[in-house]
C-alpha cells in the first residue's frame, strides 16, 4: 500500500478504492434501473412548471351561524386544507382563498386527483358521542301519535327493510322510551350524558321497535318537548340509504345537540342511530394515522388524545362500560356519518381506534385528515378544471438552458485551472447530477416530490456548491505538493484534512434543511427537502466517488509525474525544493480569472 | 495583462500575501455604507411582494384563443404589474395580478376585454388571498431563527465563540444587503425569492466555515511562538484559502449568472429573474463577507484577549530587536508567500525537505 512515510498513517490510508468505487457504481445502476423499472423516467414539476388542476370550493353556510363565513375561518381552512394536501411540503399543492367565500386549490399534474379532492373538501368534523338508539337504516313508519312512538317491527311491511340491521353490539333494534337525553345545559359535557344515561340505568330492550329518546327529565311530568318529538319523527322518517338524506339528517346540529345519524355495519348495512350530545372532538385528538390491524387483518385508523382528551375519554367510556347495549356503545361521528360505534366494556384512555371497511388508502387519508383538525366551514366543489402551467415552459427551458450555459462555464474554468484534475469534477458532477435526477424522479410518485422553478434554480446553484468540496480537495492536494511531496501521498494526506472541511460546512448545510423540515410547512418545507437531499449525495459522491477516484488516478503516470496537463505539475504550482523557481514555468494558465473583489 | 498574469500564477502557486485583516477598516466601511444604501432603500421604496404574499385579483375571461404569452404581455401593459396567466380547462384565462383593489380592477377589466376582444361583463373579477399564507411565513421566520441559534452553539463548539460571532455577523451582512438591493431594484420578491435567500444562507456559512476551519488549523500552538501575531496568521489563512474562496465562487455563480444574465435577458421579467438575482446577490454577499467580514472581525476579537496582546508584544520586540541586530534572514512580515497552509507553528513537525521528491523532477516542457 502507498502509505505515506511518515505521520499520521491511519488517516490517509487509500483503503480499498476500487472496490468502493465499484460498490457505488452498482448501488447507482440499480437506482437508474429501478427509475426505468418504475416507468417514472422524469421528476414530477410543480404547478407553476407543468401545470395541473384547480379545483374550487365553496363555503357553505351554516344555519344557525350567520357569521361563519368570515376571513379568519376562511383563512384557517386554507391552512388545514393545505397541510392535507401537502402533508410532507414536498407535493407543490397551493391553497388560496379567492373572493370572500371560495378557496381555490391547485395540485401539479400527476397527483392522484381523486384523493386530493376528497382530502381538501373533508371538514373532518369529528365527534365521540354515546349511543341511544340503533335501528335499521331504512324509515319506519309513521304512528299518527307523535311524542310516544307505537312499537313498530323493523321490516314490518309499509317498511323498506335494509337488511338486517346489526350493531356491533349484538343487533338491538329497540331500546325503551326512557331514556332520557340530555338537556343541552352548560354542564359539561361528560357530565350531562351520564345524567342522561343514568336516568333509567336498565333500559329494556323490547326487540322490535324503535323509539327515540324521550325529553330530558328534568321533571318526570314535564310533556315531550317539540324538539324531541320532532327528532323522533325525523328518527323515523331517516331514509339511510338515501344520501341526500343521511347529509341532511343532522345539518347544522351543534356538538351539544341529540342527533340521528347513519352509519354502516361491518356488513356494510346502513343504520340509523340517535346520539346525545358529543363528550369528546377532534380537538382532542393529538395525533392519528392508518396502520394496519395485523390481529383482525383490517386497516384501522388510530387515535391518540391530548391530555384533556384522554380525561375525557376515560370518563365517558368509564360511563358507558355500566350501560347495557346499545347505551354501552359511543358513535365516532365524522362528518355527520357514524364510521364506527364500539361498545365498551371497560374504562379507556389515551387512545382510541376506528375500524370500519377501510382499504390501506383510506385509512391513511382519514388519519391524514384528522390529524390535521376540522375544518371551521363546510364546502362543497363549485369546479374542477385543468390549468396550464403558472410560468409556461418558456421559463423552465430558460433556466436549463441558462443552466446548461453556466455549466459548461464551469468546465471551462475547471479546465483552465485545474486541467487533468477537472476530468475527476466532472466525473464527479456528472455522478452527482444523475444520482439528484434519479432520486427526484423515484421520489415523484414515492411521496409525491414535486419540483418547481425555485427548486430547478436550487439544483443549479448545487452544481456550484457540489463543485466546492472538489475544489477543497484539490487545493489541499496541491498544498501538499507544494510542500514537495509527491502526489500519491500528497493525495492520502490531503484527505483527512479535506474531508473535516467538507464534513463542517455540509454539517451546517443539513442543519439548515433538518430545521426548517422539521419547523415549516408548504414550500419552505419542498425547499428543506431539496437542499437536505442535496447535501447529502455531496457527502456521497465526494467520500465514494471521488475520493477513489482521485487515489486511482494518483497511480497513473500521467498524474503522478506531474504532467504538465495534470493540474499538479509541482513546477507551475511553484513546490518548494528541490524544484525552487523563481517564475512559473510556461505562460499563466490561459483563463480569465477574476480580480480581487 | 502582465500583471494580471502575474498575479494569477501566483495565485496559482498560493503565493499571494495581500494584507486583508489590516486593511479590514476599509471593508467594514464598505459594508456599512452598502448595508446603509440598502436599508435607506428598504426604508423608502420598501418590498415589492409578489402576488403569493398579498393577493391581489384575479381575472377570468370567457373561451378565447388568445395565447398564454399575448395574454401576459396584455394583462402586464394593462396593469403595469407582473401577471400570471393560467389557461385553464374549458379554454378560459385566469389572469392574476398581484396587488391590486376592487376599484382598480374596473379599469383594468375593460383594458383586458378590449385587448383579448371579450365582452367585457364576462370576465369575471375577484380578490385572490395569499397562497403563501401568513402560517408559511411565520414558520419559515422561526425556522430561521432556530437555526441561526444552533449554528451559532455549534459553531461556538467546532471553533469557539469568537468565530461564531464573526459568522453570524457576515450572516446578517449577507441578508441585509440581499434584502436591500431587492429594494433598490424593485424586484418582485416570490416565494422563490424567498427560497433563494435561503439557499444562500447555508452557502455563505460554507465559505465562511472553510475559511475558519484553515484559521483554526493555523493558529493552534500560536502562542508558543514569536514570529507571528495573531493578526499576521487569520490574514495568512485567509490568503491560503483565497484561491480557494475565489474558485468556488466563480464555480458558484456562473451558473447563477447565466439564469441571471441569459434566462432573464431571453425573458425579460420574470420568476427566474427574481430568484436568479437573490442568488447572485447572496453568493456575491457571502464570499465577500467570508474573506473581508468574517475572518477579519475574528482577528479582532481575538486580539483583545490578554494571552494575544501579551502574543502581540512578544512578536513586536522580537521584530524589533531583530532589525537592530541587521535584519533577520528573508523571513519578513507579515507571512512569507507561499506559505500555504503551514501552520504558523514552529513546533516539531514533520517538515518535508525535498530529497523524497521521487519522479517530480526536471521535467522537460
Amino acid at each position: 500500500m502507498a502509505a505515506p512515510k511518515k505521520g499520521r498513517r491511519s488517516a490517509g490510508s487509500p483503503g480499498r478504492p476500487g472496490r468502493t468505487l465499484s460498490l457505488f457504481l452498482i448501488v447507482i445502476a440499480a437506482l437508474v434501473g429501478g427509475m426505468f423499472w418504475s416507468g417514472d423516467t422524469a421528476p414530477r414539476l410543480g404547478i407553476d412548471l407543468a401545470g395541473g388542476t384547480t379545483i374550487t370550493l365553496k363555503a357553505q353556510n351554516t344555519p344557525g351561524k350567520p357569521n361563519a363565513i368570515n376571513k379568519t375561518n376562511m383563512d384557517t381552512a386554507v391552512d388545514i386544507m393545505n397541510r392535507r394536501v401537502n402533508g410532507l411540503g414536498v407535493s407543490e399543492a397551493e391553497v388560496q382563498t379567492q373572493g370572500s367565500d371560495n378557496i381555490v386549490v391547485n395540485i401539479p399534474k400527476g397527483t392522484n386527483e381523486a384523493q386530493a379532492r376528497q382530502q381538501v373538501g373533508q371538514t373532518a368534523q369529528l365527534y365521540f358521542r354515546p349511543v341511544l338508539t340503533v335501528a335499521a337504516g331504512a324509515p319506519t313508519p309513521q304512528p299518527s301519535t307523535s311524542g310516544s312512538p307505537k312499537a313498530t317491527p323493523s321490516g314490518s311491511p309499509g317498511a323498506t327493510p335494509s337488511g338486517k340491521a346489526s350493531s356491533s353490539a349484538g343487533g338491538t333494534t329497540a331500546t325503551d322510551k326512557a331514556s332520557g337525553s340530555p338537556s343541552a345545559s352548560s354542564t359539561t359535557q361528560g357530565r350531562a350524558v351520564t345524567s342522561a344515561l343514568q336516568k333509567d340505568p336498565s333500559p329494556t330492550p323490547s326487540g322490535d321497535a324503535s323509539a327515540p329518546a324521550s325529553p330530558p327529565a328534568t321533571d318526570a311530568t314535564t310533556p315531550p318537548d317539540p324538539a324531541t318529538a320532532a327528532l323522533q319523527k325525523k328518527f323515523e322518517a331517516l331514509d339511510c340509504s338515501s344520501k341526500a338524506q343521511r347529509t341532511k339528517a343532522n345539518q347544522g346540529a351543534g356538538p351539544k345537540d341529540t342527533i340521528v345519524a347513519c352509519g354502516q355495519d361491518s356488513n356494510k348495512q346502513w343504520e340509523k342511530y340517535v346520539l346525545g350530545p358529543s363528550a369528546l372532538e377532534g380537538t382532542d385528538v393529538k395525533k392519528s394515522q392508518g396502520v394496519f390491524d395485523s390481529q383482525n387483518a383490517q386497516w384501522i385508523v388510530t387515535l391518540d388524545f391530548t391530555g384533556a382528551g384522554s380525561k375525557k375519554f376515560s370518563t365517558i367510556t368509564g360511563q358507558l362500560s355500566q350501560q347495557q347495549a346499545p347505551m354501552n356503545q359511543f358513535a365516532i361521528v365524522l362528518d355527520g356519518n357514524v364510521e364506527s360505534a364500539p361498545s365498551v366494556s371497560q374504562t379507556l384512555s389515551g387512545s382510541a381506534q376506528i375500524s370500519g371497511s377501510f382499504d390501506q388508502q383510506s385509512a391513511k387519508d382519514l388519519g391524514n385528515v384528522l390529524s390535521y383538525g376540522a375544518l371551521p366551514l363546510s364546502f362543497h366543489e363549485e369546479t374542477v378544471t385543468t390549468v396550464t402551467a403558472a410560468l409556461g415552459s418558456q421559463q423552465l427551458k430558460a433556466g436549463l438552458i441558462a443552466g446548461g450555459v453556466g455549466f459548461l462555464l464551469v468546465l471551462i474554468y475547471l479546465i483552465a485551472y485545474y486541467r487533468g484534475l477537472a476530468a475527476i469534477a466532472v466525473l464527479s458532477l456528472v455522478v452527482s447530477a444523475v444520482l439528484t435526477y434519479t432520486l427526484m424522479a423515484l421520489l415523484g410518485s414515492g411521496i409525491g416530490f414535486a419540483l418547481n422553478l425555485p427548486a430547478v434554480c436550487g439544483a443549479i446553484v448545487a452544481i456550484g456548491i457540489t463543485a466546492d468540496s472538489f475544489i477543497v480537495y484539490f487545493e489541499r492536494i496541491r498544498d501538499e505538493i507544494r510542500e514537495g511531496r509527491t502526489l500519491r501521498p500528497a493525495v492520502e494526506r490531503a484527505w483527512p484534512r479535506a474531508r473535516r472541511t467538507v464534513l463542517v460546512s455540509d454539517f451546517v448545510s443539513f442543519l439548515a434543511a433538518a430545521v426548517l423540515f422539521i419547523v415549516t410547512v408548504g414550500k419552505v418545507q419542498g425547499f428543506a427537502f431539496t437542499l437536505g437531499l442535496t447535501t447529502v449525495l455531496d457527502v456521497v459522491v465526494v467520500f465514494l466517488f471521488t475520493k477513489p477516484v482521485m487515489t486511482l488516478l494518483a497511480r497513473r503516470k500521467f498524474f503522478s509525474d506531474g504532467h504538465p496537463w495534470s493540474g499538479l505539475d509541482p513546477k507551475r504550482l511553484g513546490a518548494k525544493p528541490p524544484l525552487r523557481r523563481s517564475r512559473p514555468v510556461g505562460g499563466a494558465s490561459s483563463s480569465d480569472h477574476p480580480k480581487e473583489a | 495583462m502582465s500583471r494580471i498574469s502575474a498575479f494569477t500564477a501566483r495565485l496559482y502557486r498560493g503565493e499571494v500575501g495581500y494584507d486583508f485583516v489590516g486593511k479590514r477598516k476599509i471593508w467594514y466601511s464598505i459594508s456599512v455604507l452598502i448595508a446603509i444604501t440598502a436599508i435607506v432603500g428598504l426604508g423608502v421604496r420598501g418590498i415589492n411582494e409578489s402576488i403569493d404574499f398579498k393577493g391581489g385579483a384575479v381575472f377570468t375571461t370567457p373561451k378565447t384563443s388568445i395565447s398564454v404569452e399575448e395574454a401576459v404581455s396584455d394583462a402586464q401593459s394593462a396593469s403595469g404589474k407582473t401577471a400570471l396567466v393560467q389557461k385553464l380547462g374549458n379554454g378560459s384565462l385566469r389572469i392574476q395580478i398581484a396587488d391590486i383593489t376592487t376599484t382598480q380592477s374596473d379599469p383594468i377589466k375593460a383594458e383586458l376585454a378590449k385587448d383579448l376582444k371579450v365582452d367585457q361583463n364576462a370576465i369575471t373579477a375577484d380578490l385572490v388571498g395569499p397562497s403563501w399564507g401568513s402560517t408559511i411565513a411565520n414558520k419559515a421566520w422561526t425556522g430561521l431563527i432556530i437555526f441561526l441559534v444552533l449554528v451559532v452553539i455549534y459553531l461556538a463548539i467546532a471553533f469557539e465563540w469568537r468565530m461564531a460571532v464573526a459568522a453570524f455577523v457576515a450572516l446578517l451582512h449577507d441578508i441585509v444587503i440581499t434584502v436591500g438591493v431587492y429594494a433598490l431594484v424593485g424586484f418582485q420578491v416570490s416565494p422563490g425569492t424567498v427560497i433563494g435567500l435561503l439557499t444562500i444562507l447555508g452557502y455563505s456559512l460554507y465559505d465562511t466555515v472553510v475559511v475558519f476551519d484553515s484559521l483554526k488549523e493555523q493558529s493552534k500552538g500560536i502562542t508558543k511562538q514569536t514570529r507571528y501575531t495573531y493578526s499576521e496568521v487569520a490574514n495568512n489563512s485567509i490568503n491560503s484559502t483565497l484561491v480557494r474562496s475565489i474558485n468556488t465562487t466563480v464555480v458558484a455563480l456562473l451558473p447563477v449568472a447565466g439564469l441571471l444574465f441569459i434566462g432573464g435577458g431571453f425573458l425579460g421579467a420574470g420568476d427566474l429573474n427574481d430568484i436568479a438575482l437573490s442568488l447572485f446577490v447572496g453568493l456575491a454577499a457571502g464570499a465577500y463577507s467570508s474573506i473581508f467580514i468574517a475572518t477579519p472581525l475574528v482577528a479582532e476579537l481575538k486580539e483583545r484577549e490578554p494571552q494575544m496582546k501579551a502574543l502581540r508584544k512578544r512578536v513586536l520586540a522580537k521584530r524589533a530587536k531583530e532589525e537592530q541586530a541587521g535584519g533577520p534572514g528573508g523571513e519578513a512580515s507579515p507571512l512569507p508567500a507561499g506559505a500555504g497552509p503551514t501552520p504558523a507553528v514552529a513546533g516539531p513537525r514533520d517538515r518535508p525537505r525535498g530529497g523524497r521528491s521521487s519522479g517530480s523532477t526536471g521535467r522537460r516542457r
